[in-house]
């Protein structure tokens, strides 16, 4: 029973990670490898499909995540797909069977970020703690610049000891401008970086906002509020709302995306922390219940390691060799 | 979130009806049913099986006594079995050793480490009186030791500095020697986020560990954790010989499954539970509770001890002996009813407490606390008179009373309407006892606030 659990924390298949990926699939495949491993589906779509295999396949899905009702989804499609094929007569295995349907569910939330005509064009990032939000505020600071934009930071997350420091480090590092107060009000920073990236003619602002559970009520009111004055500040804006989901998380990122859309109207979803063991079936269960689109996935440390999501290929990469 | 498993089971219930013990073949469905419960609890796969197979071992042949049904028997072993995995010989904070006793904190990215830092740091302070010298080791986050410096300062304890080019094992080092010195009681060493499959990173965490010999090695795990942490859990357990967790972010509405993954994988026993981003946001863990919020039966102990820990015990005993009489129960009463609980958190605090399928119907728009503030405002623009006698007000002051208290003239007119239906009910229950007032209470409040499913 355990023995797919043994194989997963391996050191050996740990190790199996690659040293310098270049493209960004490989580096995609290179971050999810471990998820692969982990859920051994390799091994045992080999095998005809049988009732004993789709149980070990159930288990796969629920341990990466995927959810019951997901899960349940996607076992139906592929008993649906293996009979319309004729089962073992029939072209396909039951793998590539199963990256179709997952494919399939997941392709909904293929809709990579397109940055507007407006200027500027303001993405707010929402989140719980610890989500990832300053880091990604930075990949995806970075991103834009390689796309020839020009970005400023709003250093929105008053709240937290030292999370102002946190975005000045980064911007310092990396030539952007960060728009900050000492202490005060979130929503004041906000109105400020705004109309400093208006005079200055800046494509891209990043509101960073400070991690807040879904359950206090008065964090949240005070992220609507950041928003109101947001749009006060530029009609419009803001043109994005990026909820940071921890890749870690899970069932909970189901009503963590419930609550911040019913504040916010959440307009993509940035996954992060794709790069440890067991990872992205979260994915499947968003995009069987409320499917978001998910603009961004994290695979990795690097600055470079937050990729546009593409359903085929993040299927592809969970299932394939 | 309607899936309390004491719902779910219902309908398996239904069927096991008049069975006079629990047997391999009457709780197969049921155990079923507890399976999905513990998965959406986020429970990991392999610690469902294993516990599921434990509590089959430990229902059948379970005699089905008293009013129990077979169902909720198994509820009750269910329970018990979460309880007992979780809790265990739990300890408090191990600081037996000489002094500076060592902790150190490990954890994924963004878990909590450094906040749970500052709140343990906090909490040696005030309740154990100790001397506490904090370092951070996290020399990859941007101002990450800026931000423990910060925490350090503003629980006022000492904070070792430390820099990005140093090394982690010698930072923890030097904290140490700084600790002996200066004879704090207590350092805690604050170290970076990482993976469990980074095997420098891991390397460098266990290199920290070989150098301080800590005698407390917390695992901090986020309580949204999802399947991950039995991997996690286990990686950290296999580099590091962990003492103790720390289950963080415990305030969301999260069911906290990865408390039992990680309990099942490390062994270690959870020692506290982080339940809110301020400073003294941090509350010893108990077990019993965890299996209820598992279960999604919610946290009524701690809504309990809560109610307990902020109402005011005389200001209650007042209350109820002017509610018992039904006389003289005033506006200013009134008032004092309404401030108790705000005391108590407010009405989203208590909500969050509540079992799930109750707090969602609270929630559903039955709740205002912007009501509450407008009618204590109502009140408070009131004069003492007209607080003890509110038969006198009439025309000319209730306009005086909506202009100082900022509302309409109709809303003055609710409150007193209000005010006269608990006042009636107040003297039925003194006339006519319990019975009648809670038939009434059943009949229009109580079935307003929360409407059934």
């Amino acid at each position: 029973m355990f023995d797919w659990l043994k194989a997963k924390t391996d050191p050996a298949s740990a190790q199996a990670a690659p040293e310098l990926p270049v493209s960004w699939r490989e580096r995609l495949k290179a971050g999810l490898a471990k998820t692969r491993q982990a859920v051994g589906l390799t091994r045992l779509l080999a095998k005809k499909l049988d009732q004993a295999s789709l149980d070990t396949l159930e288990g796969a899905l629920l341990g990466a995540d995927a959810g019951v009702p997901a899960t349940a989804q996607l076992l139906d499609a592929l008993r649906e797909r293996w009979k319309q094929q004729g089962g073992e007569a029939g072209p396909a295995t039951p793998r590539a069977l199963l990256r179709d349907a997952l494919a399939d569910l997941l392709r909904p939330l293929e809709a990579p970020l397109a940055i507007g005509a407006h200027r500027p064009y303001v993405i707010m990032l929402a989140g719980v703690n610890g989500a990832g939000k300053t880091t990604s505020i930075g990949k995806l600071a970075k991103y834009l610049q390689e796309q020839r934009l020009s970005v400023l930071l709003a250093a929105g997350d008053t709240f937290r000891a030292a999370a102002r420091e946190q975005l000045q480090v980064w911007g310092e590092r990396n030539n952007v401008t960060v728009i900050s107060q000492e202490g005060g009000d979130p929503a004041a920073v906000m109105f400020d970086a705004v109309q400093a990236a208006r005079s200055r003619g800046i494509d891209v602002v990043l509101a960073d906002t400070a991690g807040r559970l879904p359950t206090q009520l008065h964090l949240m009111e005070e992220l609507r509020k950041i928003k109101r004055v947001i749009a006060k500040a530029e009609p419009g804006a803001p043109h994005e709302v990026l909820l940071v989901l921890d890749g870690n998380t899970g069932q909970n990122a189901l009503s963590q995306l419930q609550a911040f859309d019913a504040a916010l109207g959440v307009t993509g979803i940035v996954l992060t922390k794709l790069d440890g063991t067991a990872k992205g079936g979260v994915v499947a269960a968003i995009a069987k219940s409320q499917p978001v689109p998910l603009r961004f996935i994290g695979v990795g440390e690097g600055v470079d390691d937050l990729r546009p999501f593409v359903a085929r290929e993040f299927a592809a990469a969970l299932l394939d060799e | 979130m309607l899936d309390n498993l004491t719902d779910r089971l219902s309908g398996v219930i239904k069927r096991l009806r008049g069975e006079a013990r629990l047997t391999e073949s009457n709780i197969q469905d049921a155990l079923r049913e507890v399976r999905l419960a513990l998965l959406e609890a986020d429970v990991a796969l392999p610690v469902v099986r294993d516990f599921i197979a434990r509590v089959k071992e430990r229902s059948v042949g379970e005699e089905v006594v008293g009013s129990l049904s077979p169902g909720q028997a198994l509820v009750g072993v269910v329970q018990r079995e979460l309880t007992q995995i979780m809790g265990g010989d739990a300890a408090p904070l191990n600081l037996m050793t000489t002094p500076p006793a060592v902790i150190l904190l490990a954890g994924l990215q963004g878990a909590g480490k450094t906040t749970t830092a500052g709140k343990l740091a906090g909490l040696l302070k005030s309740e154990r009186k100790k001397k506490v010298l904090m370092v951070s080791a996290d020399v990859y986050r941007p101002a990450a030791i800026k931000q423990l410096e910060t925490l350090a300062g503003q629980v006022g304890v000492d904070f070792f500095p430390s820099a990005a080019g140093e090394q982690p094992v010698a930072i923890a080092l030097a904290a140490l020697d700084f600790a002996r010195k200066h004879h704090h009681d207590v350092l805690i060493v604050d170290t970076a986020g990482r993976l469990g499959i980074d095997e420098a990173m891991m390397q460098e965490i266990s290199a920290v560990h070989a150098a301080v010999k800590p005698i407390e090695t917390l695992f901090i795990v986020d309580a949204m954790q999802g399947q991950d942490a039995v991997n996690t859990a286990k990686a950290f357990n296999d580099a590091l010989p962990l003492s103790g967790v720390v289950l963080t972010k415990l305030d969301g509405d999260s069911r906290g499954g990865a408390a039992l993954s990680v309990r099942h994988v490390t062994g270690a026993p959870i020692k506290f539970v982080g339940v809110s981003e301020k400073l003294d946001g941090i509350e010893i863990f108990h077990p019993e509770r965890m299996a209820a919020r598992i279960l999604g039966m919610g946290d009524v102990l701690s809504l309990v001890e809560q109610a307990k820990k902020s109402v005011d015990v005389k200001d209650a005993e007042r209350l109820a002996q002017k509610v018992k009489s039904g006389k003289g129960f005033d506006l200013d009463d009134f008032k004092a009813q309404i401030a108790q609980m705000r005391k108590m958190g407010g009405l989203s605090a208590l909500v969050d407490k509540l079992p799930a399928q109750l707090a969602q119907a609270a929630q559903s728009g039955q709740v205002d606390e912007k009501q509450i503030a407008r009618t204590e405002g109502i009140i408070n623009a009131m004069t003492r008179k007209e607080r003890v006698q509110p038969e006198i007000i009439k025309a000319s002051r209730k306009r005086r009373i909506a202009a100082g208290a900022g509302v309409p003239v109709q809303e003055v007119n609710k409150l007193l309407n209000q005010f006269e239906q608990m006042q009636k009910m107040m003297k039925m229950m003194k006339g006519g006892g319990m019975q009648k007032m809670m038939r009434s209470l059943g009949g229009k409040l109580m079935q307003g606030r929360f409407p059934g499913r």
